[in-house]
């Protein structure tokens, strides 16, 4: 009996740790998006994609989608490349929508904001690998300052 | 003067010949023809003098270590109206450092400094001797099970211990200090992520688990086999544990995270 007793004990210790993990895994932890992996991509180029990193979400209205998997230089101009993967939930976006930069909260993480543009016969749908035309790039606080002095001294 | 040099060269060489011997003896415990039927009941005996009574100590500390952190962490935070940041702050340092590090430390103090003196007892009343006057491989016998016990252990109480840490910056966190709920959870579950945390947590705290577990063994079965020399092992194996343990973090969270 000494060892079932025993064995009973280890069968509940393995069983609390696993339970454990579960716990992490489901409720500290980001399963959602990153879990369901049908996914597309998505490019755009921007002038200045300001604090902008791997992994930042990719916004509608609000609702992550998707999330910035790569960015990098390309073109002769070196323009930054943002690669988007967004998931195969929301593949029905026009040629026509557009993305910009944007910061939540004033000092907040910054995130692309994507909205989807209008649909009627004449226009296509993003399909992967496609690039989003209409960008509009990250508010730099020290340009805006710089604006703000440049039209104060104007006056 | 040549006396002093030939001291230190042997201290190096006593070094290298116990690394050699635990490295050794770590070979030969785990290298053989696996045997689950004998194996089994030893593995489920050391389990549980290993885990489960380890148990205890870990959910406590990992309970107080975790409201802690919530009421620190809020204190910071508040000032920078950044309460809701309370949840990953609470998670992120509890699965990438304190959860493998701290368990790794008590683990070394509540479990490593048992093994070592078990196994340096058996090696002063030549219980080992006897074993292998009998044909049995104290080895396999007595190392093994002791070692794959703690290596499975291990990970087991840090998750568990980073699981509890939660609940309890939650505890604080939430129902006493009264950061918003659904804000502690979301913002927590949007910055963890479960390859980059989680699973960067139990390799951590797999790897502490191999070195404790080897330096404790070692300790043990390599001691000089005297009452004094068995104290000395014990407390060498606490201290060589804690201070292994504390190095490879800074080298494991640099590979990591760096």
């Amino acid at each position: 009996m000494e060892s079932r007793n025993t064995q009973l004990a280890v069968g509940f210790f393995v069983i609390i740790g696993v339970l454990a993990l579960l716990f992490l895994g489901l409720r500290a932890a980001n399963t959602s998006f990153s879990a369901n992996g049908e996914t597309y991509k998505l490019y755009a180029k921007f002038d200045n994609i300001g604090g902008l990193k791997e992994r930042s979400p990719v916004k509608v209205g609000g609702v992550v989608v998707g999330r910035v998997s790569n960015i990098t230089l390309d073109g002769e101009y070196y323009e930054p490349l943002v690669e988007m993967t967004i998931s195969k939930k929301y593949d029905e976006f026009s040629n026509t929508s557009s993305v910009s930069v944007l910061t939540s909260g004033l000092l907040g993480e910054q995130y692309i904001g994507l909205s989807p543009g209008f649909i009627d016969d004449t226009v296509e749908m993003l399909d992967d690998g496609d690039y989003i035309q209409d960008t509009k790039s990250a508010l730099v606080l020290e340009d805006l300052i710089g604006q703000f002095l440049f039209s104060q001294g104007n006056d | 003067m040549l006396d002093k040099v030939a001291a230190l060269g042997k201290t190096v060489l006593d070094n290298i010949a116990g690394a050699g011997k635990a490295m050794v003896m770590l070979v030969r415990a785990l290298i053989g023809k696996p045997q689950l039927r004998k194996s089994w009941p030893l593995l489920m005996q050391q389990m549980y003098s290993v885990g489960v009574l380890s148990l205890i100590i870990i959910i406590i500390s990992g309970l107080f270590i975790g409201m802690v952190l919530g009421l620190q962490g809020y204190k910071i935070l508040v000032d920078f109206g950044a309460e809701q940041s309370l949840g990953p702050m609470v998670a992120l340092s509890l699965l990438r450092e304190l959860g493998p590090v701290v368990t790794a430390l008590l683990f070394a103090g509540r479990a490593g400094s048992a093994l070592t003196a078990e196994i340096g007892l058996m090696k002063a009343t030549e219980q080992l001797s006897s074993l292998e006057m009998m044909a049995v491989d104290p080895l396999r016998r007595v190392i093994s099970p002791r070692f794959w016990a703690g290596f499975y252990s291990m990970p087991l109480l840090a998750l568990i211990f980073s699981a509890v840490g939660i609940y309890g910056g939650y505890l604080v966190g939430v129902r006493w200090l009264g950061v918003d709920e659904g804000a502690f959870w979301s913002v927590m579950q949007s910055n963890v992520e479960w390859g980059q945390d989680i699973l960067n947590g139990i390799i951590k705290s797999l790897v502490f688990a191999f070195v404790v577990t080897w330096i404790a063994l070692h300790k043990g079965y390599h001691c000089v086999p005297t009452s004094v020399g068995i104290s000395r092992a014990t407390t060498s194996t606490v201290v060589t544990a804690s201070l292994a343990v504390l190095g490879l973090d800074f080298v494991l969270t640099a590979l990591m995270f760096g």
